[in-house]
């Protein structure tokens, strides 16, 4: 290549760029080997070395660009906010976690934080370098399932803790489950169980339904579970729209359903998708005709979508910051993030800010960050107080048992305030409504 | 689904989506026609004319003006671009144009994420255009119809000067042969400026024009850039009929194989785009001995 130009000794830069860290590494090497010789044999993944200093870090990928980049900046906002009060001792956190004091069993958190895009590859990278560079103790991240996924099989791998962020496959805690990997917010199969009956209930039985479908795991096991339960209420689907994870424009799949006769749409797309399709559905005279169902709620949705489109509409969801009105700790979680970032706070941030506050919660009943003696902290099922009330861990598949809430869509005129979209309906208790550990497929895989 | 009704649907769904395909693309093309840059941040522009338009929609609640400014915005945007950055990397390697556009279209799209964050903005269509028409067979969004008489008009326009102006002459010229122009002793540079503003100002044109059919994300351009490259790919790359035929094809590829199977839609785009390449590598209406 013309730009490898020769030194004046004739050697060309990048031969010894390459011999210079060559050298290098050998010189550090037998420094390399004294260090695993030090390290006991409790040495596993990052730890002792991540947990060694003052401080532990976290590594945080999350979209801040592309279809999903309005979700990943609000969860990003709740994690920031749960480190925040970590270091505090916030009281809220010290309500989750009463062990809690400053920080996690006395270490500073720190981390950092990559834009993943929603792209698998992007968020794996970023948390490779988190692993490699500042030997994280615990990744977070994802808005897309398919992240969730990529990043449960890292983390086994690596053998370091991965608490999802928004994940509402089947897949994540089902068959691409492991023992390192925790989800806080629901199966899509669960929400399908929770919101199944109010729609039926609402529309009748025996209806025609269309459904628009991202084209990955997370809609695929989202459009599964609802064709499942509405089937045995004698819905039939009529059409299943799926698309790309952010297709430009939805008019040909909006055809395909306005002329498909179906009464109801189901769309699980997600981000911007949702808004795009749901917009678009409008102008196509689609929801004169049909009644709109979300059945996993999107952050952001009904003021993005605008002009009231989302009135009405049921979906289900993780929580709504009117939540207040019932759960102390959600008015103590809404009242410090509206504090912080002067607005009520998506379902995103508060799975975000969970999230942490639970993995806070295992290790200080753990008693050191040693990832086996961790995640069996989290598996001993102890009920924790959440912002949607009394919460505990699954043993056989890391998800969390807790409520889904179904809300419906407000019209502008009922809204008390600029940010009243959805009415709280009902809160149904998780436990009843979720499947068998191990109907998807979960194989935790080994400690160490 | 097939049926009667859904096909003719589709079909003129295609017709649509194909027309804006087509006038995004044409910007594409005869810049690198003429210029031989290939502008990857030919989709960004697109994103900037869009909130451009936005913006002045917002100040003056006419969509008129919005797409005004979003279209003059644009022109200032690609002569700016061209003047400051472009024009020193025309002799410079194709790698090196292609950095430094995918560098642009990056501060470009995080520059627009910076002042309007990630949410979508809208830009209602105008009053008269914003229903529902009945066509008999289906029922269409009456702005998306509009859209279809705008595009076609905007392509006329520039078919007008590239077919019937003395700077189309050149440009056409410029586009069979750039270097034969350069030793008639015709001012290149002023051309090349000219050019790029042109082109940069059909993608703020699109950008606005399409608004209210998609609303505004700073990363809307992205997914538009890949099929706009397609789109180039099959009409034959620097030609400008070749990518009014490239999107309509397009346009009709992605929306009658969603009626099959919407699952196969972009996927069946990029297999014509394979097919294109290897019976007619310089695309359909590509000539002989461009570059």
């Amino acid at each position: 290549m013309k730009d490898r130009k020769p030194n004046r000794r004739g050697l060309a830069r990048r031969d010894f760029v390459r011999m210079s860290l060559g050298l290098a590494g050998a010189a550090a090497l037998p420094g390399i080997t004294r260090l695993a010789q030090a390290a006991n044999q409790q040495h596993i993944g990052t730890y002792p070395e991540g947990a060694n200093g003052k401080s532990v870090f976290i590594g945080i990928a999350v979209p801040r660009t592309g279809t999903y980049a309005v979700q990943g900046e609000d969860e990003l906002k709740g994690w920031q906010l749960a480190i925040e009060h970590l270091n505090s001792g916030h009281p809220l956190i010290r309500a989750i976690s009463p062990k809690t004091r400053k920080g996690v069993l006395g270490k500073e958190v720190t981390f950092g934080v990559a834009d993943s895009a929603a792209k698998p590859n992007n968020a794996v990278q970023a948390e490779q370098r988190f692993i490699t560079e500042n030997h994280a103790i615990l990744m977070t991240g994802s808005t897309s399932s398919a992240v969730a996924v990529a990043m449960n099989k890292l983390a086994q791998r690596e053998h370091v803790l991965y608490v999802t962020g928004i994940s509402g496959s089947n897949d994540t805690t089902g068959k691409d489950c492991v023992r390192y990997g925790f989800r806080q917010n629901f199966y899509g199969q669960t929400a399908a169980a929770a919101i199944g009956p109010v729609i039926v209930k609402a529309y009748g039985r025996n209806k025609k339904a269309a459904y628009m479908t991202p084209d990955y795991t997370y809609g695929h096991t989202v459009t599964k579970s609802m064709q499942d339960y509405l089937a045995s209420a004698g819905w039939t689907t009529v059409t299943n729209q799926v698309s790309p994870l952010g297709a430009p424009d939805y008019s040909s799949y909006l055809l395909n359903i306005a002329n498909s006769g179906a009464d109801v749409l189901i769309n699980v797309n997600w981000g911007h998708d949702a808004v795009l399709s749901i917009q678009q559905a409008q102008r196509f005279g689609i929801l004169d005709r049909m009644k709109l169902v979300i059945p996993y709620q999107i952050p952001f949705l009904a003021p993005e979508t605008g002009n009231g489109l989302t009135a009405g509409v049921y979906a289900a969801t993780d929580f709504w910051w009117t939540l207040e009105d019932k759960y102390p700790l959600a008015k103590m979680f809404v009242d410090a993030f509206d504090k912080k970032y002067g607005y009520k706070p998506e379902w995103g941030a508060n799975n975000a800010y969970m999230s942490f506050a639970l993995w806070a919660e295992a290790v200080e009943n753990a008693g050191t960050f040693y990832p086996p003696d961790v995640i069996k902290s989290y598996e001993a099922g102890r009920k924790i107080q959440s912002t949607v009330g009394e919460v505990y861990f699954r043993k056989e598949d890391h998800q969390l048992v807790r409520p889904v809430v179904i809300v419906q869509g407000k019209k502008p005129s009922e809204m008390k305030n600029k940010e009243d979209y959805w009415n709280v309906l009902e809160i149904v208790p998780g436990a009843p409504l979720m499947q068998k550990p191990d109907a998807f497929g979960c194989q935790l895989g080994d400690y160490v | 689904m097939i049926t009667w009704s859904n096909f003719v649907s589709q079909l003129f769904n295609g017709l649509a989506l194909g027309a804006l395909l087509a006038l995004i693309s044409s910007g594409l093309t005869i810049i690198y026609g003429t210029l031989g840059v290939l502008n990857l941040a030919h989709g960004a522009m697109f994103m900037l004319g869009g909130y451009a338009g936005y913006m002045a929609y917002q100040a003056t609640g006419s969509f008129a003006l919005a797409v005004l400014a979003g279209t003059l915005a644009l022109l200032v945007v690609g002569i700016a671009m061209e003047r400051i950055v472009i024009r020193h990397f025309y002799a410079r390697p194709h790698e090196d144009q292609l950095l430094v556009t995918f560098g642009l279209s990056i501060v470009f799209v995080e520059a627009v994420r910076f002042f309007f964050s990630s949410q979508t903005m809208n830009v209602a269509p105008p009053g008269k255009l914003s229903g529902i028409t009945s066509l008999g067979f289906m029922i269409y969004p009456t702005y998306r119809i509009a859209v279809v008489g705008i595009v076609a008009a905007a392509l006329l326009v520039l078919f007008v000067i590239l077919y019937r102006t003395k700077l189309g002459m050149i440009v056409r010229a410029g586009i069979e042969d750039a270097r034969m122009v350069d030793a008639l002793g015709i001012n290149v540079d002023r051309v090349f400026m000219a050019v790029f503003g042109i082109g940069a100002m059909a993608a703020g044109f699109a950008g606005i024009v399409n608004a209210p059919v998609v609303s505004l994300t700073p990363d809307m351009g992205e997914a538009i850039l890949v099929q706009t490259f397609v789109v180039v790919v099959i009409g034959g790359v620097g030609s400008f009929p070749g990518a009014v035929l490239g999107g309509l094809i397009a346009g009709e590829i992605i929306s009658l194989t969603s009626m099959v199977n919407p699952g196969y839609a972009y996927v069946m785009l990029f297999a014509a785009m394979t097919l294109v390449l290897m019976l007619r590598p310089r695309g359909l209406l590509g000539a002989r001995g461009r570059e």
